[in-house]
């Protein structure tokens, strides 16, 4: 986690005529209700944040939330009605139209939920397209689309159209072509959500074993809690425009921070999210038994071993060394205590 | 009592029907009134009225305003014409460096835009005319005359008809696959061996300019109007009102302002095909889904970039369809505009009709058909295209297609030049197969109309003397029989119900244009006549669409059919008619049904095609039978697009009407085909034009009000 690549001080989008003289009027204190009363439409509220390099984070909000709102300010695919954005420490809003395609060209890539290819290109075609567009001839962009289409493994099809395939695999094309200019910034606007279940989990470990090897900057956007904690590196929840928690995944379960959030977190399995290091006591080290175990292990993988220990069992880290420890009952308190009055 | 308050809306439209038949009882015809006689006809008759309006006289014939309104809008076609000839002939006069004279000259802007447009029209169909037929026009446009004169061989040789015949092939081919050369090469093969080759290339050289023209005009306003709001309200109305207007009354303006020929043809062809182009451009580019404009953008496309390489491709449906449209009509164009002096199949075609030539007729009007349809599908073919990255490709399969035609062009010039010796003193057959010395089946043809004629004489008389007397005659009375203000008070109540206030006032305006101009009467024997084609239309159009409907592969096959039908120009429906009734209504009306019959099937089909499986699946688990399933889900469902049908089959009513003129009739059409003739004709045929087009948007609003709102009501778009 080192720099920082995005970059958000406080970000509002608002739609309708006025919306920014009222914003100017409102001082920064944007109430949803009383702009909707005179005409305008708040999609995004007051959104700070910022990304690090490598890092991947996943905004979750239900529908109309303002999640693609907010993901569209940042790509500038709308215009953000007030504060600043910077990508690379450049200023985003500042750029002209000239700037802000060849940023689009060489550092951004995008996904969208319903794939949005184009239905007169092939697959490879699709693929290409980017490049084609930043004017790369064409052997060398059919070549580099080749090579992406082996990436998604949808070899054999790449002279297929988006028509011809099913959903999972346009998908995998929508994923091709916004790699194919190696972008550093990657957005993915709820890419899974139209694909049906056994699918998304097909593509969601497909998805982060691409992110293992390609290590990019990610805004990934979804309505599904679970795949937020599946992928994220940290989580941002939105609610009506404003991002009520912005988390690692076990804090957002351990500690939420309101109540909608909270209710989110209820049905989560802690056991498969959690690992030890979320819940392990860093300051004893003494008086540990014989069983160690690595900080990195998810409690549900370990938790049977753990529990048929009686003394306290120790957590190391991957050189081995000592980090902290775990009391057996921990593991009963973190799978069913705290379910309903928090922890 | 209870029936009419559970459909409150049934007892308006009693209501209404009531009140219109009361005020027709009511409004007696005045004993001066004859139809014949037209209430202006600019001729100095004692009995006529007198009014002036802006300085100018406007005569007309009196009734009571409750049988017929005045003609308060009688000065409007004096007007246009007196606005043209100002703009034409003394607006803006400019100087301008006159290249023969070596001078400069005075002359109106306006005129000297005309005629360096005519020029730059006359000399691109020249061009392409040249290079088929040969020709000198074309050095000469570079050049001078005293140039010619002075190198004599110089002159364009034009290609063999094989060469043509072959590259057609070869291009069908490359396009499309082996189904479409074929037809390509049959075509032009037929072309050439039954002596059509020259005007047929001649009718091609004019399309080959006016439909690419029209292509690119129609799209660029299309985008224009996409991209801004202020362009698309300030194209809408005229958008809205060519759509209905019969491509006859354009003509006449035409004439003022381009004059006579081919290039004047070209121009109004534009006029005609590239509103729908325009209409079709928009539509399809607003039904892009918004992630895909995304998508574009995000891959970082230039804001050209994302107009033609993401936006026109993801459309390419619509704006087929509006090439499609832009090739009917500049077939069909190609026909009308002979009236202005184009040359060609259509030239050929009006002067055989004129003289009764049906043979001549059929051959020059199936020669015109098998192009539209070849180049229909050519271009279709074009838009479906895909390139081909992959295979290493020889030299040779690279360039086969180049290679084949070089190959051929070699081929065809070799056969000219042995055709120079073999056909020595007379026609070189291998290079141009002229007129009436090909293979002529006009007397197969002409013999043919005459033994039906012989043969079924009296039957073919007997109906259409029954269809005249007995139906068609008391029709146009009843017609003529309605007051002006019933009317009017029928048509208002009609929008008010359908749409409320703001249909009504559209309406009522529509309507009062046509009440206050000079051709009431006219408009009248118009909607007779359109009514008359319209209702038989669409029984058989509803009927034989629902039974094409009960099987796929018949539904399919009959929206081929509807395919080629409609593109056949619009004149060449005229031919088969007027073989068996020769010159009457009945003949006109014959036609006005065959056309209008198309959208009505059309429309009916894919309308029972929209309604969701779903509802099929539902319908059949409720146990019903295939008849109830028709009356109970499929047509409910499917009504609104069949209601859209009929607004089609209306326009297409009208003009096929307005074309009938041309056989003879009494209606409005008549008038604007007199107009072509006129000296002040052009404000006479635009009006004349106009007053079509609005009866045609009359019904146009009321039906698309309807749709909406029933659409609305069942929930489905």
């Amino acid at each position: 986690m080192s720099e920082t690549v995005i970059k958000c001080e406080s970000v509002y989008k608002i739609f309708g005529q006025n919306a920014k003289k009222m914003l100017e009027e409102s001082k920064g204190n944007v109430d949803a209700k009383t702009f909707q009363e005179r005409g305008c439409i708040v999609g995004v509220n007051n959104a700070s944040f910022e990304v690090a390099k490598g890092e991947m984070l996943v905004v979750m909000g239900l529908s109309g939330s303002g999640k693609s709102t907010l993901l569209r300010c940042i790509s500038r695919l709308t215009d953000a009605t007030g504060g600043k954005i910077f990508i690379e420490g450049q200023d985003l809003l500042e750029l002209n139209n000239k700037e802000l395609i060849e940023l689009r060209r060489n550092k951004m890539g995008m996904v969208f939920q319903s794939f949005a290819l184009l239905p007169h290109k092939t697959v490879v075609e699709n693929i290409a397209f980017p490049l084609q567009i930043k004017g790369t001839n064409t052997e060398e962009s059919i070549s580099r689309a080749m090579e992406m289409v082996k990436l998604v493994g949808l070899d054999g099809r790449e002279n297929y159209f988006p028509r011809e395939l099913s959903g999972g695999q346009q998908q995998r094309v929508g994923i091709a072509r916004s790699l194919a200019v190696e972008p550093d910034i990657w957005f993915l606007d709820e890419p899974f959500s139209a694909l049906d279940p056994l699918i998304r989990k097909e593509m969601q470990d497909e998805f982060l074993r691409l992110q293992e090897k390609l290590q990019k900057t990610i805004m990934f956007i979804t309505h599904d809690f679970d795949e937020a904690l599946k992928l994220a590196d940290r989580i941002a929840i939105m609610k009506d425009g404003i991002i009520e928690q912005l988390d690692t995944p076990a804090n957002i379960v351990l500690n939420p921070a309101t109540e909608y959030v909270r209710k989110f977190t209820e049905e989560v399995p802690r056991e498969k999210v959690l690992i030890i290091e979320d819940v392990m006591d860093a300051s004893s080290k003494d008086n540990l038994g014989d069983l160690k175990v690595s900080k990195d292990e998810i409690i549900e993988n370990v938790a049977e071993k753990i529990l048929t220990q009686e003394k306290l069992v120790g957590v190391v880290d991957s050189n081995n060394n000592i980090v902290g420890s775990i009391k057996p009952s921990k593991i009963i308190d973190t799978v069913f205590g705290g379910r309903k009055n928090g922890s | 009592m209870d029936y009419l308050k559970k459909y409150p809306k049934l007892f308006q439209w009693l209501f209404l029907l009531v009140v219109f038949f009361a005020l027709c009882f009511a409004i007696d015809v005045p004993e001066t009134y004859k139809f014949i006689r037209g209430q202006a006809e600019f001729v100095k008759d004692p009995n006529q009225s007198v009014y002036f309006f802006l300085g100018k006289e406007v005569r007309y014939y009196a009734f009571d305003v409750f049988w017929r309104l005045p003609p308060l809008l009688g000065w409007l076609p004096i007007w246009i014409n007196d606005s043209l000839f100002f703009l034409m002939n003394e607006w803006m006069p400019m100087e301008f460096w006159n290249e023969d004279t070596q001078e400069f000259k005075t002359r109106p802007l306006l005129l000297e835009i005309s005629r360096n447009l005519t020029s730059f029209m006359t000399f691109l169909i020249e061009l392409i005319r040249e290079i088929l037929l040969g020709g000198l026009e074309t050095i000469v446009a570079f050049t001078s005359w005293d140039f010619i004169d002075a190198y004599p061989w110089l002159e364009l040789p034009g290609l063999p008809w094989t060469i043509v015949a072959a590259g057609a092939a070869i291009l069908s081919y490359k396009l499309s696959g082996k189904g479409l050369a074929l037809f390509a090469g049959l075509t032009m093969i037929y072309i050439s061996i039954f002596g059509q080759w020259k005007p047929s290339m001649q009718t091609l050289s004019f399309i080959l300019v006016a439909a690419p023209l029209s292509f690119i005009f129609g799209l660029g306003l299309g985008i224009a109007a996409y991209k801004s709001k202020r362009v698309e309200k300030a194209l809408y109305p005229i958008l809205l009102v060519m759509q209905t207007m019969p491509q006859y009354a354009v003509l006449v303006p035409a004439l003022v302002l381009f004059g006579v020929g081919d290039h004047a043809a070209v121009i109004i062809t534009m006029v005609v095909a590239v509103p729908p182009m325009i209409l079709l451009t928009i539509l399809g580019l607003r039904a892009i889904p918004p992630e895909v404009i995304e998508a574009g953008r995000m891959s970082g496309c230039t804001n050209w970039q994302l107009m033609f390489k993401v936006l026109i491709p993801t459309a390419r449906r619509d704006i087929l369809i509006g090439v499609n449209q832009v090739i009917m009509v500049c077939f069909s164009m190609a026909v009308i505009s002979a009236f202005i002096g184009a040359k060609g199949l259509g030239f050929n075609l009006l002067l055989a009709l004129n003289q009764l030539n049906i043979g001549l007729a059929l051959e020059a009007g199936l020669c015109i058909s098998l192009i539209a349809i070849l180049l229909d599908k050519m271009s279709l073919a074009w838009a479906n295209k895909q390139t081909d990255y992959f295979g290493n490709l020889t030299f040779f399969q690279r360039n086969k297609n180049v290679i084949f035609f070089a190959a051929s062009f070699v081929i065809g010039i070799i056969l000219a030049y042995v055709g120079t010796f073999i056909f020595k003193g007379s026609f070189n057959y291998l290079f141009e197969i002229p007129h009436n010395k090909g293979i002529s089946t006009a007397d197969f043809w002409n013999k043919g109309v005459d033994w039906i004629f012989d043969t079924f004489f009296v039957y073919i008389k007997a109906f259409n003397t029954w269809l005249i007397q007995d139906v068609l005659q008391p029709m146009r009375a009843l017609y003529l029989r309605m007051p002006a203000v019933a009317t009017l008070v029928l048509a208002v109540g009609a929008g008010y119900l359908i749409g409320g206030v703001r249909s009504a006032l559209v309406v009522a305006a529509l309507t009062l244009f046509i009440a206050l101009s000079p051709w009431w009467d006219r408009a009248l024997v118009t909607l007779y006549m359109a009514t008359f084609g319209v209702v038989i239309s669409c029984l058989i159009g509803f009927t034989v669409g629902t039974l094409c409907f009960q099987n796929k592969k018949s539904a399919a096959f009959m929206l081929g059919v509807c395919d080629i039908f409609q593109t056949f120009p619009s004149f060449v429906y005229l031919i088969p008619v007027m073989m068996l009734f020769g010159i009457t209504d009945t003949s006109v009306l014959i036609a006005v049904i065959v056309y209008a019959t198309i959208p009505a099937t059309r429309y009916t089909i894919e309308g029972l095609r929209s309604v969701p499986i779903g509802l099929h699946e539902a319908a059949t688990m409720s146990g019903v039978n295939k008849f109830q399933r028709l009356t109970k889900i499929e047509f409910p469902l499917a009504f609104p697009h069949m209601m859209l049908g009929l607004n089609q089959t209306i326009v297409f009513a009208l003009f096929m009407v307005i074309i009938g003129a041309f056989i003879g009739t009494e209606d409005l059409g008549q008038y604007i085909l007199k107009a072509l003739s006129d000296k002040n004709g052009a404000g006479i045929g635009l009006t004349l034009g106009i007053c079509v087009a609005f009866i045609g948007l009359i019904f146009d609003n009321l039906i698309r009000t309807w749709v909406g709102k029933r659409k609305k009501h069942l929930g489905i778009d």
